[in-house]
């Protein structure tokens, strides 16, 4: 469906025909017929000079990556101002996405704030209404975590089967990021929570005035004020300037340009906690409150937008994990749909909340696969299947879907979605 | 136990400490950080409705106002009947679906509290021109939902007075998280590692289904992002552009066309603001695009009915294949009232009662055309 780096004729001209067709066999090295021309002969690149510093004042990546942007899938909703679009998972490795890669889900709209006309506001039950600024936010004390943001429709489209072929589409709502923000409970014991107050709700400055309930024991828990991610400042369509952390929980609560907490003693049932956001059961009853995201896992590559280009031999699979509930300690990948397992290797740092990074290597021999992976979390929870989802939940929750997911990979290295037996 | 051990262990138990530190620490009495708001402040911000009635405003409205006001916010985008225009929200209707294939969830059929109807539609609605309506006539319009819900008669007025005692089908069909009952048992359970089933057969391809986005979209994405990176290497996302479409025009940077005699900078200012009831559906401006409604750019002059992509109701058609041409009287007829000047549209607009308005509509839509 893409036009993929690695394949380019320009380098696989000088290889073997053999080995260009069906790649080398395990452990043997391929051989080369001419001499390589970007290698004997002189490259622009090694001769003339490039840019200086400050070509890119604010740095870009590699023009050779233009193709490793978000992407919308313009059927899904009815206007590109109240949509989504998806992180290319396929494309990125270790567990930090970058900035201007996490994925977008707005209702209104990106509000664009300037940090000095913004206001946050705490009202309702406790002793003293208060008002802050971006300069008095700063004040406060603030800690430094990464978390994942899933929203609750990722892989929304793949309840009742296998629907689109790229792990950006089936899995690209989410994003893990680093946060640097003030918590949560320390403004509200600035406020001081009265006896009665066991719900805040959260409301943002955009046009959508995005709100939802959420009970003060994870208040005053986890939650974070945020305004920078990554390091830098909230990127406009994350937030800017302030946006709400809510470890574990689904991306909707995370309200983004957020200017008021009010505290209650029950929820609101807010349109995104009634309408939206609630799992429609297969009996017609609709489960509600449902914040924290289970354990789930995806291989990234190969996947339908990450063929295997490079025939037998070794193979690198990986993916990511999360769980709304803590740690990926393990996660398991078959090659065979399904009937063996493998546990793979976890990889780099594992927060709590955090996306991980597994990898599983092998000598491919050509053979079709069926590639799946499974996580287990640090509650015992191991991620289902999607026929054991759809078993209890039936097909029309359109949220939650943690189920597991297959890539069937052909002869060729192509990958598709597909589902099993 | 070995030193090293030792020392791996006094490692770890260093490591859990520092963990445990990284907690911002609370202050008796608080930082003092911050001013108290005002009540008037809070008043403003504090117009959250709840089901037990918190909140609502003092007012009033019945449904034949509310059926107005619908008619020309609403209907463009939720259809005349709520039954909505291509995918956005249907309002009404989808009563016994809940358990089928294809669930139709409405205010009807699905939710739970009217007050999430109130609080919603005087907090994001109308669709472009968020927290515009008055209370009366979000009261007025609550209850043209409810009546095109069939769940009162078209007599029916709804007031703070009796809201809370609208009682919405389905408000027994909630039940709260119940994972850790109905599913960690079963998913708790040990995972199998090996010769877990006996064979494996592929039961669906996505590639059947083919609902993926094509290559050329991605291609021409591609193109634009690395045109973007080479060309300008610190401009904004383009969703920033796309979020505001109307984005604010430089009279001074733009000689008035020629149609119109002067650019009257004040008259473009109104017609921007008048714009807003269109923009949820209408671009206008540099990289505007076709959304509900087609692109506006360069409209005087332009052959009626003329964007390639665009699906015009019948009557644009005709009136393209007779070619017709926007000009000033054109414009204004149908601006005035679109369901006269063009019989068929499906542009669900009533239409600009004040000439005035029509007036500085035209001029901004000249003075931010690229």
């Amino acid at each position: 469906m893409e036009h993929y780096k690695g394949l380019k004729p320009s380098r696989r001209n000088f290889l073997t025909g053999a080995a260009a067709v069906g790649g080398a066999l395990a452990g043997s090295r391929l051989s080369a017929q001419t001499a390589d021309p970007l290698i004997v002969n002189p490259q622009p690149w090694r001769q003339d000079l490039g840019a200086g510093v400050d070509a890119a004042p604010y740095g870009v990546p590699s023009k050779f990556e233009a193709d490793v942007i978000r992407r919308d899938v313009p059927w899904l909703t009815a206007d590109a101002v109240s949509s989504v679009n998806f992180t290319p998972l396929h494309a990125l490795d270790g567990i930090i996405t970058p900035n201007g890669l996490c994925f977008e889900r707005h209702h209104g709209g990106v509000a664009v704030i300037e940090p000095s006309e913004h206001r946050l506001m705490i009202n309702g039950l406790v002793d003293k209404e208060l008002v802050f600024t971006m300069e008095d936010l700063m004040r406060f004390p603030r800690e430094n975590h990464v978390y994942f943001l899933e929203c609750a429709a990722n892989s929304g489209m793949e309840w009742a089967g296998a629907q689109l072929n790229g792990c950006q589409f089936t899995h690209g709502m989410i994003h893990n990021v680093q946060y640097t923000g003030v918590p949560l409970r320390l403004l509200l014991e600035e406020a001081g929570v009265k006896t009665e107050g066991k719900w805040i709700m959260v409301e943002g400055a955009d046009a959508a005035g995005m709100n939802r309930s959420i009970p003060m024991e994870k208040a005053l828990d986890d939650c974070l004020v945020a305004f920078k991610m990554n390091g830098e400042a909230l990127r406009p369509e994350q937030g800017y300037p302030l946006r709400l952390v809510v470890p574990g929980w689904e991306g909707n609560m995370w309200v983004k340009w957020i200017r008021r907490i009010e505290v209650g003693d029950q929820p609101w049932h807010a349109r995104e906690e009634t309408s939206k956001y609630t799992d429609l059961l297969a009996n017609g009853v609709a489960r509600r409150f449902t914040w924290e995201m289970d354990a789930k896992s995806v291989i990234t590559s190969p996947s339908p937008q990450a063929p295997i280009t490079h025939g037998k031999g070794p193979l690198v699979i990986t993916g990511v994990a999360w769980s709304g509930r803590g740690t990926i300690p393990q996660v398991d990948v078959t090659t065979d749909g399904g009937m063996n397992w493998h546990k793979a290797r976890m990889s780099g740092p594992s927060f709590d909340k955090s996306m991980h990074r597994f990898y599983y290597e092998m000598d491919w021999d050509g053979a079709p696969l069926l590639l799946q992976s499974r996580a287990h979390d640090s509650t015992g929870y191991v991620q289902p299947t999607k026929d054991a989802l759809r078993k209890i939940r039936g097909e029309n929750s359109i949220y939650h879907n943690n189920g597991i997911q297959t890539w069937a990979i052909d002869a060729d290295g192509k990958a598709e979605n597909v589902e099993i037996s | 136990m070995s030193k090293s051990l030792n020392l791996a262990a006094a490692l770890l138990t260093f490591a859990t400490a520092a963990a445990a530190q990284d907690v911002a620490p609370s202050k008796d009495g608080g930082y003092g950080i911050g001013r108290a708001a005002m009540p008037e402040e809070v008043a403003a911000w504090n117009t959250d409705i709840r089901p037990d009635g918190m909140g609502l405003p003092v007012g009033s409205g019945d449904v034949l106002t509310g059926e107005d006001i619908y008619v020309e916010n609403c209907s463009v985008c939720h259809g005349d009947f709520g039954e909505a225009v291509g995918r956005w929200p249907v309002l009404a209707g989808g009563g016994g679906t809940l358990e089928n294939k294809d669930p139709v969830k409405t205010v009807g059929s699905y939710w739970p509290y009217l007050s999430t109807v109130f609080d919603y539609v005087n907090r994001a609605m109308p669709f472009g021109h968020a927290a515009s309506l008055s209370d009366d006539e979000t009261y007025a319009l609550t209850a043209y939902i409810l009546y095109l819900n069939d769940l009162v008669d078209d007599d029916f007025t709804l007031s703070n007075e009796n809201f809370t005692e609208v009682s919405m089908p389905n408000v027994d069909n909630f039940i709260d998280d119940d994972r850790a009952e109905t599913e960690f048992p079963i998913f708790m359970a040990e995972a199998c590692m090996e010769n877990c089933k006996d064979s494996v057969e592929i039961t669906m391809h996505a590639s059947v289904v083919d609902v993926t986005p094509e290559e050329t979209a991605a291609k021409a994405n591609e193109a634009a992002a690395e045109a973007a990176a080479v060309e300008a290497p610190a401009a904004e996302p383009v969703t920033e552009a796309a979020a505001e479409p109307a984005a604010e025009p430089e009279p001074a940077a733009e000689p008035a066309p020629v149609v119109v005699a002067a650019a009257d900078p004040a008259l473009i200012a109104d017609g921007e603001k008048a714009f807003r009831q269109c923009k949820s559906c209408h671009m206008v401006g540099e990289g505007a695009q076709n959304r509900v409604g087609p692109e506006l750019n360069a409209i005087m002059g332009r052959t009626v009915g003329a964007i390639p992509d665009f699906r015009y109701s019948d009557v644009f058609q005709d009136a393209m294949a007779a070619g017709e041409v926007w000009d000033n009287d054109k414009l204004h007829a149908f601006l005035a009232n679109p369901k006269d000047a063009m019989p068929g549209t499906k542009m669900s607009f009533r239409g600009v009662r004040d000439a005035a308005d029509i007036d500085a509509l035209i001029a901004y839509l000249q003075s931010a055309s690229p």
